[in-house]
């Protein structure tokens, strides 16, 4: 990593972060993927989470899906944990709660093939300061 | 299209289940099964106004749905495209209705600042902190302010120290700049150790930039080019990201020497604790960091004076670094628009106890409890009556029905007998018997407590005997009296808030449950049917049929009959292990 030796250089990796990310999400773009976010606080690791990211790398993989699979710190649902946030390219975000391999699995199949929503999501209940 | 019907519990309590059945028959009559699906959701923290319905991509939201509603949803709004005015939400300020839910008034309940980046950036990746405006109000304050101006923004926001006393943030910084020396240190108290709070935890290891980057802001204020985290070894999630975040920042060069070309420099490194809880307070984590055993010393001098290897050192709570960011990038303004007039912006409380929604949120100072508890917590478990909430864990009280519209704030919440604490919040019920709670608190204290000061080694020995003998049903009305005076005792003498506020649990209880108290004391009966001992196991002659389950299933053989004879517990060999009430099948065992 090359140093940040001014505001400017720091600046400039925001921006280039930032387009990286909206890309991602922004349906139509060459580099548009599904965004898989994995609650991974000790929490959420706790309740099973590293099995079911592990199970959404490998099967997103296997089964031909473009996707970028990431962890995340506490989403604050820890009476529904593992909790992970599915974000389809031109969508807004969907948490979805209890996410065993058979939800996983249904997530994979219904949701992120057919952005038909499956059972267990959460309401996003607050508000964001951006 | 999509139905999404809430299935929270207290939603499912009023039917909603019913509703999303209803839902799926008027859209399979009318053809629609395939296009629009209804799904169960999890609470939308609006319990208040539900059964609530959303229907997307239209964002309309329905609330206070019956099942009989259904048909006029489908027929409406699913085919004709137009909203069911009488369903929507109305604003109770503007009367006016409200179709999406970022307008309305519950969604304001919580406003995430400290907990901005948890659960949606990789704390393991530096480039999603700064595309979040990470490192940028570092930069802010090394370009364009003066130490001084810091601290001006900080006090004018009104920021005061999240880990439990509410001391002011910005006056601290103040007092700790003016100490003039060689070496000055910025402290992390990261010593979490309140039952049930792991707020602290979590924004370690969901934002552990945030953390670091205002204690880079704090050293530039203060003018101390040094930063110590004293983390509990007991987080090794929490400790192995803040090294990875460490590390990245020391790469990029936003920790070292020169921080974004000016001429501060700032480094932090990390102490581990070995979690007692006493090494929360300020002047115990100093000597633990220092490799002295971890005990309180007198205060003044104050860390800000003599801290770390006797140099001004400023201690602060994870939390409160947190929400520094933001307050630099956003402007003091901003953050003291939110909250109360003594206690701005917002605070995580970790749900715990009988409560639906377990869980960590972030709310504006000034909210009530009901709201909490009601609407974002989802109510109480199971549809039992609500009966008390326990905030500040070991050194906070219970507050009760009749604080529940009471704005939550620092003062008030002193004024009610409890304290803000560092945010754990307990949630308790018709079951739960509050000398038994307060008999838990103290068994904690005495654990924890150093044992330098008699008051608090002995005293809350003391108390917590007395509080046993009560339970077991050996207390007189006259041990009360005793009790609080030793509670009163220790409050006064303890070296440390350790010691000063061990017996908060005791006297809040005492004030709040006197009943309870004296149900235990006169009556020898625990009214809420916790206290084992207290509890008399007896066969009601009427409902016995002498199927002999009851005798063969008790491990003391303490009950006796004949065949086909009503049955007989004896009270001195039974040993409450409820096996008979659980096996008879006629309801004839009573538990008073």
């Amino acid at each position: 990593m090359e140093k940040l030796k001014s505001i400017a250089d720091l600046e400039k990796v925001r921006i280039e972060t930032k387009a990286q990310l909206d890309m991602r999400a922004t349906d139509g773009s060459p580099e548009a993927v599904v965004q898989v976010r994995v609650a991974m606080a000790t929490c959420g690791i706790a309740s099973g989470a590293r099995p079911i990211m592990d199970f959404f790398i490998e099967e997103l993989d296997k089964r031909g899906i473009g996707a970028v699979v990431t962890q995340t710190g506490c989403m604050g649902y820890c009476y529904a944990e593992p909790t992970v946030e599915v974000q389809l390219p031109g969508q807004d975000p969907v948490v979805y709660g209890f996410v065993d391999r058979k939800r996983a699995d249904e997530i994979i199949e219904k949701y992120i093939r057919n952005g038909e929503l499956v059972e267990g999501i959460i309401p996003v209940n607050y508000e964001k300061i951006d | 299209m999509h139905l999404l019907v809430c299935g929270g519990t207290s939603c499912r309590a009023s039917e909603s289940a019913l509703i999303a059945e209803s839902l799926k028959r008027e859209l399979e009559e009318k053809g629609l099964g395939n296009e629009v699906q209804v799904i169960m959701t999890g609470c939308f923290g609006l319990c208040e106004k539900g059964p609530v319905v959303k229907v997307m991509p239209d964002n309309a939201f329905y609330v206070q749905v019956k099942p009989e509603d259904a048909a006029v949803i489908v027929a409406e709004h699913v085919i004709k495209g137009k909203p069911v005015q009488r369903l929507l939400y109305v604003n109770p300020s503007t009367g006016e209705h409200v179709r999406d839910p970022r307008q309305m008034g519950s969604y304001r309940k919580q406003i995430r600042i400290a907990l901005r980046n948890c659960g949606s950036i990789n704390p393991e990746n530096v480039n999603e902190y700064i595309a979040r405006e990470g490192y940028a109000a570092i930069g802010k304050c090394v370009a364009e302010y003066t130490a001084a101006d810091v601290i001006d923004v900080i006090k004018k926001s009104g920021l005061r120290g999240r880990g439990g006393a509410g001391f002011p943030t910005g006056l601290k910084w103040e007092i700790a700049s003016k100490n003039r020396a060689d070496q000055k240190y910025v402290v992390c108290n990261a010593d979490e150790g309140d039952p049930g709070a792991f707020m602290d935890r979590s924004v370690l290891e969901g934002d552990p930039h945030s953390v670091l980057e205002a204690m880079a802001i704090c050293g530039y204020a203060i003018g101390a080019t040094k930063g110590l985290i004293y983390i509990r070894a007991e987080y090794p999630l929490a400790i192995q990201r803040l090294k990875i975040a460490i590390g990245q920042a020391r790469d990029y060069g936003l920790l070292g020497n020169n921080i974004l070309g000016s001429d501060f420099s700032f480094d932090i490194d990390l102490r581990y604790g070995a979690g007692a809880f006493v090494c929360g307070e300020e002047t115990a984590l100093i000597h633990s960091m220092e490799g002295l055993r971890g005990e309180p010393t007198n205060k003044p001098p104050f860390p800000a004076e003599s801290g770390f290897m006797g140099k001004p050192s400023n201690v602060n709570n994870v939390e409160t670094f947190a929400s520094v960011p933001v307050i630099i990038n956003k402007g003091w303004e901003w953050f003291s628009s939110i909250g109360t007039e003594k206690s701005k912006g917002t605070k995580v409380f970790a749900l715990a106890g009988k409560i639906n929604n377990v869980g960590l949120i972030e709310v504006p100072m000034g909210i009530t409890l009901r709201e909490i508890i009601f609407e974002i917590g989802g109510g109480i478990k199971n549809g039992k009556k609500f009966k008390a909430v326990q905030t500040g864990g070991p050194s906070g009280g219970c507050l009760t029905e009749h604080h529940l519209d009471t704005p939550i704030d620092f003062d008030n919440l002193v004024a009610a007998g409890s304290m803000m604490g560092s945010g754990g919040m307990i949630v308790m019920d018709q079951d739960d018997c509050m000398v038994s709670i307060a008999k838990f608190f103290l068994e904690f204290t005495v654990e924890e407590s150093c044992g330098k000061c008699a008051p608090c080694r002995i005293g809350n020995k003391r108390i917590y005997e007395l509080l046993t003998h009560i339970t077991k049903g050996n207390g007189t009305p006259a041990d009360l009296d005793r009790l609080r005076n030793m509670c009163l005792v220790i409050k006064d003498t303890s070296l440390c808030g350790l010691g000063q506020t061990s017996p908060n649990p005791v006297l809040s209880t005492m004030d709040n449950f006197m009943d309870e108290y004296m149900a235990h004391v006169t009556e020898k009966r625990c009214p809420a049917g916790s206290c084992r001992d207290l509890m008399k196991y007896t066969i009601i002659e009427e409902k016995c049929v002498g199927c002999t389950a009851c005798a063969r299933g008790c491990p003391v053989n303490a009950i006796s009959g004949e065949r086909k004879e009503p049955h007989f517990i004896d009270q001195e060999k039974c040993i409450k292990c409820d096996a008979c009430f659980e096996r008879c099948k006629f309801g004839a065992v009573l538990i008073n």
